[in-house]
């Protein structure tokens, strides 16, 4: 008897599936060594110069910035996130816990555009912020939050938390409590049991969770779209404008190629720091 | 004893951080019900008066009624195709050995960290190249990619925790593969199926960025729909739609985690 059966059945249509998809990231590389045309959508012969153009200090500073707003949100992402997921792991009540997956998991599935433009009504000179803060007299003037990096970090860290929070929980929730117990029979306090029993061991979690928070804010583009409205720029928007405005998309393909190079450095890079963190657990 | 004082007080402190960041998390939500209720059309806190006339002009907008058309279509035919594709997959990962198995997992696994935009670009540079451009075909197929990790994973973690047991009895008894499949595995799977086709279709109802690329103004989906409206129009109609978004998802959040278990399928549960 056939110990494999439906092999074939079942790997064929995620095999075209798959070849599909690099079919469409293969399109990308290619344009992205092609000349661009002016007035033309069809792309010229093959170049190198449109990777040469990337490094002229317009472009590199807009790498910059989405490195640095990359992280600034996946950290402030990890230390907001972190007692929520620890929250949800280890509270005892079925109630609090419904409560808490729900409130974390929704605004996983409301999409960017929802959660933008919310933001835009809590942080703009006429929101709910400033409108609060004036009423009530604490500031005269409403205080810059739209067109501001730490506008945009604090819309991000929004659209970031729920995976955060998964990925955290999902790294806590595989820690067995007994090494918990055993520190705390030995008389050591809550902060310390913490700090060097549970923390340690969701190093996994951790790491998980910072890297997807990474890559997921590289993606992000209505955010820094609206919030930044032109004036925070992001990779993302770049590529946008610079297809359907300009309609040059060899060079739009360029700035994917290399966002990807610098993502996958990135992320490579991070994983190989925290390797020796995870080590740090007994399994 | 003053331990537990100190105990208590640090429990005390961890909630007030938690209730604080829950704060933090449903803020946006509870302002945008603010302003989708106002009655003037100028943003403006807090409200004179109240209406429900914004979520009528929101209902009553044509691009809005077209992209939530045109988003059922794309989120019918790529949730299902993602499910049907996910889970053959996901079932030969789980049992089989085959050649470039680790390959064909990393590159469907992959636009979990590969930016949306760069994904929406390919497909529609791939689409102006075999002529499918301004087709429904290219932005199921793009939103096919983008939710199959999704419905993978689901379906694995539902897999995983199946006990064997059943099928073998059912071999043991004479049952061919196929019989075996369709009377044994396929029911116990239907969670992980119902839950892992329910993410696929809300992330693809919800998927943003790509779309924007390969959508034209007629396929346009109900986020692309969203996001030109705030372009151009300030009005409160956006915060009315905005809310009975919010408001749906969230429904269909409670339901998923009542009869599903979100807990199990997120793998968060804690092992004691």
């Amino acid at each position: 008897m056939n110990p494999q059966p439906f092999l074939r059945t079942f790997t064929a249509p995620a095999a075209l599936c798959a070849f599909g998809f690099l079919l469409a990231l293969a399109a990308v590389l290619q344009f992205s060594l092609r000349a661009y045309i002016p007035g033309s959508l069809d792309p010229g012969g093959f170049t190198l110069s449109n990777f040469a153009d990337l490094l002229k200090p317009l472009y590199a500073r807009v790498f910059f910035d989405t490195v640095v707003i990359c992280f600034l949100t996946a950290i402030s992402t990890l230390i907001v996130g972190y007692p929520l997921a620890y929250a949800l792991v280890r509270t005892q009540s079925a109630v609090i816990k419904s409560v808490l997956l729900v409130i974390v998991v929704t605004p996983l599935f409301l999409g960017e555009v929802v959660r933008t433009y919310s933001w835009i009504i809590v942080l703009g000179n006429n929101g709910f912020i400033n409108s609060v803060l004036l009423n009530v007299g604490i500031i005269r003037q409403p205080i810059q939050f739209m067109f501001t990096t730490l506008g945009v970090v604090v819309a991000l860290v929004h659209v970031t938390m729920p995976v955060m929070v998964i990925m955290l929980a999902a790294g806590l929730s595989h820690i067995d409590r007994d090494y918990q117990r055993a520190a705390e029979s030995l008389g050591a306090g809550p902060i310390r049991v913490f700090l060097t029993v549970t923390l340690p061991l969701s190093m996994p979690g951790v790491v998980a969770g910072v890297t997807t928070a990474f890559a997921w804010t590289f993606s992000a583009f209505a955010t820094p779209q609206l919030i930044g409205g032109g004036r925070v720029n992001m990779i993302s928007n770049l590529v946008y404008q610079l297809g359907f405005s300009s309609f040059n998309f060899p060079f739009a393909a360029s700035l994917c190629v290399a966002g990807l190079a610098l993502t996958i450095v990135v992320l490579s890079a991070l994983r190989l720091a925290a390797r020796p963190l995870e080590n740090i657990g007994p399994h | 004893m003053p331990r537990s004082n100190y105990q208590r007080l640090l429990g005390l402190i961890g909630k007030l951080a938690v209730l604080l960041i829950l704060g933090f998390l449903v803020l946006p939500a509870a302002v945008v019900t603010i302003a989708a209720f106002n009655d003037r059309a100028i943003l403006s806190f807090p409200p004179q008066a109240w209406s429900w006339r914004w979520f009528a002009k929101a209902i009553a907008y044509q691009d809005f009624r077209d992209g939530f058309r045109n988003g059922l279509i794309v989120t019918a035919w790529s949730s299902t195709i993602a499910l049907v594709i996910g889970a053959m997959f996901a079932f030969a990962l789980h049992r089989y050995q085959f050649r470039f198995r680790k390959t064909l997992e990393a590159v469907l696994l992959s636009p979990l960290v590969i930016p949306h935009f760069t994904v929406g670009l390919g497909f529609l540079i791939l689409a102006a190249q075999i002529g499918w451009n301004r087709s429904y075909a290219v932005v199921i197929a793009c939103h096919v990619v983008l939710v199959l990790p999704f419905v993978l994973r689901s379906v694995y973690v539902s897999l995983r925790n199946l006990d064997q047991s059943y099928e073998r009895a059912a071999a043991s008894l004479g049952a061919s593969p196929l019989r075996v499949l369709a009377t044994i595995t396929l029911p116990l799977l239907i969670p992980g199926l119902v839950s892992g086709w329910l993410f696929a279709a809300m992330l693809s109802f919800n998927e943003f960025t790509a779309s924007l690329f390969v959508t034209a103004q007629r396929t346009q989906t109900l986020p692309v729909a969203m996001y030109n409206y705030v372009r151009e129009f300030a009005d409160p109609s956006m915060a009315a739609l905005s809310v009975m978004y919010i408001a749906a998802t969230a429904a269909l959040i409670v339901f998923a985690n009542a009869y599903l278990g979100l807990g199990k399928v997120l793998n968060i549960e804690q092992s004691r």
